[in-house]
């Protein structure tokens, strides 16, 4: 029935931004010059950051909440888990795991925030968890700044700003870094195929193992009740509403969830880069985690495990060489740097876009199966 | 009869703001019957259904009067929860399946089979999943019930229409507790051999115990279909008769059966004068996307100095004509005006060609609620005719001729009696009718060719839907403006109109002199399945 060449296109349409993204790194990669074993080894490390994170916008997107900008919400949770654990010199795997049941609770009460907001916003999703993002974040910075080590004791004078309450702008997190990542240590290599050649790089395998469980935790999460109950009202609402599924508190549910997955996001995210940046860490946590997913084939309708990957795989990819191929292209590092943050804002725009024109795609195509159904009509008489 | 009936209604009453909409309307349902619920739009049935099925909106507004006695026990619902839990299954006109979801899963809608697990101790039952295998099993059952032959694993959004009726009938069957069904239209959108199946399996259902509550406006079903019917006029029973015996003709004088000829008096000469000849509109081949009054296929032709009405059951598609015409929803086709062509989907264009447009949606299309009469008035006389505007610096800025406007304003609040506190008045602070005729005046300063007016007297009083009734008359009378009036109300229709089409599925179901006799507009409208559609040309 369906034309193959209205699949062709819908294949074209669904997977435009992937195809560019590949071609751009095509180009980008001899341009760079890095070493097989230099990109293998940075890609690795770079999905064991970032996975966890972008891997937590999945559950709104199936409740039909879209993109929930609201993540950084979450980012910040796991951030004041880590202030505390810092503070109390709670170090290695121990440190981690106290860092995130810190943060838990936190997560748990600003996605209950965040979820009650948007159920009142129903349909501005999007925009509604970004602003909201800001607001929190003002309030988070009246914490982090003004509360902690005034209102809130903090003992550790190293993290204390000098005029005695506030916290310093960067904490280090050294007695944590990549501390999951090396709990088991794993290599491979060197490995030659053809003309490809690698040195022995190491594999975060630890890192990776909680990414699997999660990815999991999603997979038999989709063939729950709860799960099947989002797909329901991610398309349509009213339907699974009439139908005695509890919508607005199945919405607050998809928002807790995934703001409680990006605070542990942020904290495995943070523990790789061993530095948290207090007041900064969180901003572009949100920004970056959604143009990855977007750029891995995502829309704000329908994402899956793959995208994940595909586009943190796509996404860093880019990052990695851009600054070395306008280096080499041009002679400045720096736009490969201004490159990526235009590429993210540029790339949610494009999905924002496609959203919407798909949209109106499937109307046309609404109306021309009328005008169809018209003309079979007048056949049958 | 000896047995308890299943569903007994007694003396139910219903007012929506001090509007009456239901009173005692009493009927009873055995086990295994089928009972036809027939009337025109506003007589009450989605009322009196909504009341059934306990919607939130009965209770909203002040509740009903009356009981809902079931297995001889009084009940009253409080939502569709409960009367579902009580057995009482409704399908709506509306589809309501989740596009994305197969066949199953849209028939086991928050009722899936789910594999039990530990889990759900801990937290609720929502976090076990779902056990697909017998969801299936269950899903086909219900399917094969109603003798149709769905996959349980097709994608709801591609199947075709009449499965997702099915669909929606085997997601009531499957509740086990079902014993009385509402079906609310639900061969509107089926194909005839579609319906014919349903009919069966209805039929079938209806053997196996269900009581089966059956509306629908194609009377040749309901005499078909049905054990007994009810003819609902007015908010009143004016009929309960078994449906067998009854006659097309006859349910339809029931349905209409108001004295028609009281208001003939009012009726227009027949309309004189060699000019009628001339074509003002013709209209072929029309399609509009309209939602809810999609129109598929139109042709007809109305002359010069005509007053042409066009009526029909809501979201039938007589909207959808004048808007479509108008260029306010995608549209296509051939619309020719005076023998130049308009082009569709460009209302500044039509307006360009001579037309005015008055809006059923007067609030929302036909009126700037916050700003003053005056402006209301003589917008689009500004906007599309550079009229009530003075040149500045020899024309190259336009001015608002505020005088001008008011006095244009004062000469219509005068003629159309327009109760205000004068030009300046906003138009949000007027009473309906008011509005309406603030309305007309707007279509009137544009002088237009042709007239497309919907809904005159919409949501306004008796005195003034006369008055507006006559404001049509006369300015038809006076200028030799040709009128397309859309309206439910077919008395209004053929007391201001000189022929009356009657719109059916997207389609003109047959156009008629005002004069002809009120069953045959109704047999029209209601259902003339079997017949050849007629066009626009065969009744000239």
């Amino acid at each position: 029935m369906m034309p193959t060449k209205n699949g062709f296109t819908n294949f074209i349409a669904g997977s435009a931004v992937p195809i560019i993204f590949i071609l751009i790194s095509a180009a980008a990669i001899p341009l760079s010059g890095f070493s097989a074993t230099y990109l293998v080894q940075e890609l690795l490390i770079r999905i064991g950051r970032n996975s966890f994170l972008i891997l937590s916008l999945l559950i709104p997107i199936m409740a039909g909440m879209g993109l929930n900008f609201g993540m950084v919400l979450g980012a910040m949770a796991g951030q004041i888990g880590l202030i505390f654990v810092s503070d109390w010199s709670i170090v290695g795997i121990p440190g981690i795991v106290l860092a995130m049941i810190i943060g838990t609770p936190v997560a748990v009460a600003l996605g209950f925030l965040c979820g009650s907001v948007l159920n009142r916003a129903k349909g501005q999703e999007m925009v509604t968890s970004y602003i909201l993002g800001f607001f929190i974040n003002g309030v988070y910075q009246l914490v982090v700044l003004y509360f902690m080590g005034w209102l809130i004791p903090i003992g550790n004078p190293t993290l204390v700003l000098s005029r005695g309450y506030g916290i310093r702008n960067a904490v280090s997190l050294m007695g944590m870094r990549t501390i999951l990542d090396k709990l088991i240590p794993l290599e491979i290599g060197p490995l030659s195929i053809g003309a490809f050649h690698m040195d022995a790089v190491t594999i975060p395998a630890a890192t990776y193992l909680v990414i699997a469980v999660f990815c999991f935790f999603i997979l038999w999460f989709r063939r729950t009740k709860l799960g099947q109950d989002m797909r329901a009202i991610g398309q349509d609402r009213v339907v699974a509403d009439s139908a005695g599924i509890p919508v607005d508190r199945t919405r607050v549910i998809a928002i807790v969830i995934s703001t409680v997955l990006a605070c542990y996001g942020q904290v495995i995210y943070l523990q790789n880069m061993g530095t948290l940046n207090t007041y900064n860490s969180h901003d572009q946590a949100g920004m970056f985690s959604i143009a990855a997913l977007l750029i891995g084939g995502a829309s704000v309708s329908r994402a899956g495990i793959g995208n994940v990957f595909l586009g943190v795989v796509l996404f860093h990819l880019m990052f990695i060489v851009a600054p070395m191929a306008g280096k080499n292209l041009m002679g400045q590092a720096q736009i490969g740097e201004y490159f990526r943050v235009f590429v993210s804002y540029g790339i949610i725009a494009l999905a924002l876009v496609l959203h919407a024109w798909k949209r109106h795609r499937d109307r046309m195509e609404v109306r021309g199966a009328l005008r169809d159904s018209q003309k079979t009509g007048k056949g049958a008489e | 009869m000896p047995e308890t009936p299943l569903l007994k209604l007694e003396n139910i009453g219903k007012d929506y703001f001090g509007t009456r909409v239901l009173s005692g309307v009493s009927f009873s349902l055995n086990k295994g019957e089928i009972l036809g619920l027939v009337g025109e739009n506003g007589a009450g049935k989605s009322t009196l259904m909504n009341i059934l099925f306990g919607m939130p909106v009965i209770a909203g507004t002040g509740g009903y009067e009356g009981s809902i006695i079931i297995d001889g026990q009084k009940t009253e619902f409080k939502s569709p929860f409960d009367a579902l839990e009580a057995g009482v299954g409704m399908v709506h006109q509306e589809f309501s399946l989740i596009p994305g979801f197969t066949a199953a899963e849209n028939i086991l809608l928050n009722r899936e089979e789910l594999n039990r697990s530990p889990l759900e101790q801990i937290f609720s039952e929502r976090v076990s999943t779902l056990n697909r295998p017998v969801m299936n099993a269950r899903a086909s059952k219900a399917i094969k019930t109603l003798g149709v032959d769905i996959g349980v694993d097709t994608i709801a959004s591609e199947m075709p229409v009449g499965y997702k009726q099915f669909v929606e009938i085997a997601r009531e069957i499957d509740r086990t507790a079902t014993r009385l069904l509402v079906l609310d239209e639900p061969t509107a959108v089926l194909t005839e051999t579609e319906s014919r199946i349903l009919l069966d399996a209805l039929r079938k259902l209806a053997e196996g115990g269900i009581a089966i509550v059956f509306i629908s406006h194609r009377l040749h079903e309901i005499i078909e279909l049905c054990d007994k019917l009810v003819v609902l006029r007015d908010g009143k029973v004016v009929r309960e008769a078994p449906a067998k015996t009854s006659s097309l003709r006859e349910i339809a004088a029931w349905m209409v059966g108001r004295q028609v000829d009281s208001r003939s008096g009012a009726r227009r000469p027949e309309p004189r004068s060699p000019e009628l000849e001339d074509l003002a509109l013709s209209v072929e081949n029309l399609w509009v996307d309209m939602p809810g009054e999609t129109v598929r296929d139109v042709s007809f032709t109305v002359r010069k100095g005509e007053i042409f009405g066009i009526g029909g059951l809501a979201g039938q598609g007589k909207l959808g004509i004048p808007n479509g015409v108008m260029g306010l929803f995608p549209a296509g086709g051939k619309v020719t005006l005076f023998g130049k062509p308009v082009k569709l989907g460009a209302p500044r264009g039509a307006l360009d060609s001579g037309m005015a447009f008055v809006s059923e949606d007067r609030r929302g299309v036909g009126l700037l609620l916050s700003e003053r009469i005056d402006w209301n008035i003589t917008f689009t006389a500004m906007q599309v005719q550079n009229r009530f505007l003075k040149p500045l610096l020899g024309g190259f800025l336009l001015l608002r001729d505020d005088a001008a406007i008011a006095r244009e304003a004062q000469s219509y609040i005068e003629s159309l009696e327009i109760k205000c506190t004068g030009p300046g008045q906003r138009a949000v602070e007027l009473s309906g009718g008011n509005q309406q005729k603030i309305c007309l005046a707007k279509a009137f300063v544009l002088r237009p060719g042709l007239l497309l007016i919907c809904e005159p007297t919409r949501g306004i009083d008796v005195g003034a839907k006369e008055l507006v009734l006559n404001t049509l008359r006369h300015h038809n009378e006076e200028y030799g403006t040709t009128i397309v009036v859309t309206s439910s109300e077919l008395e209004e229709l053929r007391s201001v109109c000189d022929r009356v089409a009657i719109v059916g599925e997207g389609r003109i179901a047959g156009i008629l002199p005002a004069s002809s006799p009120a069953e045959e507009f109704a047999i029209l409208m209601m259902g003339k399945t079997g017949q050849k559609q007629g066009s626009g040309s065969d009744v000239h």
